[in-house]
């Protein structure tokens, strides 16, 4: 016993010290971004359910195979959807290397980073505006479902409800994102994180983002892929 | 405890997110490879079922590199780590939960409602406006009955 209290001085929970050793905002960030992968998850949960009970389901081969500009009835599937998946996925890296450059307290760096986040986000929204927009053109949206099942018997709108609801429910979060990251960038521009002398609000605002790709990852997979 | 202490907010250099930048390029291309592979798999084959188990597993390796890395996870102290992916390990069990249910709910429609399970095999015919291919089916299908 004696020799167990001695090894182990730290007394992580008696006070005096943070336990988590992160800030209160990053902590509830944290916290609140685990919430929303439940909402996430819920969702996705709810979909695959729903795809295991049914006894066909359309292909995302068949369904998402057009491209923006591409000749009509041109075949092309999963494409489009690598090309938003790269966007994200480097507009989270640009993310990350503005909060490097926060740790550094490089402001020149943490606006360029931030643009380009901001510009990543933006052209991802675009994208998925142009597929919603084709998609709906198609006859696809919530309540119709224009595509047949795989094997070619009817579909049921179950398909389009979720899709819709799903991306829809991501393409918001991106946006919110968008919002915040100019809203992070704004607040650098002026000068605010020198006055704090700290750029954790980024941090914060890069857990946000990358959440956001992390939930596309899910999308994607579940949708377009499998 | 104390060793995580001291290098918290270290890792995360630009050299490491540059390596995880690779890596999830690299993944996403593998996953677009065998997603184009399994295009052409008859529907219901064991190889195709392989694929998508492959493809749900590279999703979760994603998944611990964006988290890890760019979420910074990796470098926190235990404590947080413990409190985000603990309460998290509740899905393993939504999951299998939930999928067996979606399945043992279809096989039950499909053995006590034939009706169900008829209907499922009807085949449609291809580029109809929404809705009025279910419409043509269901025409075509009930004179044919009454009839005989």
């Amino acid at each position: 016993m004696s020799s167990t209290t001695t090894v182990t001085p730290t007394k992580m929970w008696n006070g005096g010290k943070s336990p988590f050793n992160v800030e209160y905002g990053k902590l509830m960030m944290w916290y609140f971004l685990m919430s929303d992968a439940f909402t996430f998850g819920a969702f996705l949960i709810s979909y695959g359910t729903i795809r295991f009970s049914s006894n066909g389901w359309p292909d995302p081969n068949e369904v998402f195979k057009s491209f923006p500009f591409a000749p009509e009835g041109m075949n092309a599937p999963l494409v489009f959807v690598s090309v938003m998946t790269f966007i994200l996925i480097i507009s989270s890296v640009t993310m990350v290397l503005a909060v490097h450059a926060g740790h550094n307290m490089d402001k020149k760096g943490v606006v360029k980073y931030m643009i380009m986040t901001i510009i990543g986000g933006a052209m991802f929204l675009g994208c998925q505006a142009w597929e919603w927009n084709h998609l709906y053109h198609e006859g696809a949206w919530w309540g119709s479902n224009p595509f047949l099942n795989h094997d070619g018997t009817a579909s049921s709108t179950n398909f389009t409800n979720y899709f819709f609801t799903i991306t829809g429910f991501h393409g918001f979060h991106v946006f919110s994102g968008v919002i915040i990251n100019i809203i992070m960038l704004i607040m650098a521009l002026t000068n605010k994180f020198e006055e704090r002398g700290h750029y954790l609000m980024i941090e914060k605002a890069g857990l946000y983002w990358h959440f956001v790709d992390l939930v596309w990852v899910f999308v994607f997979t579940c949708f377009y892929l499998i | 405890m104390e060793h995580s202490h001291t290098e918290q907010h270290e890792g995360g250099g630009t050299k490491e997110i540059w390596k995880v930048t690779i890596i999830l390029t690299v993944l996403t291309i593998v996953e677009l490879v065998l997603g184009f592979w399994m295009m052409d798999m008859p529907l219901q084959s064991g190889l195709r079922l392989a694929v998508k188990g492959a493809i749900v597993i590279l999703m979760m390796v994603k998944a611990f590199y964006i988290v890890a890395y760019f979420m910074h996870l990796k470098h926190e102290i235990k404590n947080l780590i413990m409190t985000i992916v603990v309460p998290l390990a509740l899905f393993i069990w939504f999951i299998i939960a939930f999928l067996y249910d979606g399945n043992s709910f279809k096989n039950l429609r499909n053995t006590y409602d034939p009706h169900y399970k008829e209907q499922s095999t009807i085949k449609v015919e291809k580029k109809k406006e929404h809705k009025s291919g279910e419409h043509h089916s269901e025409e075509h299908a009930k004179p044919s009955e009454e009839k005989h």
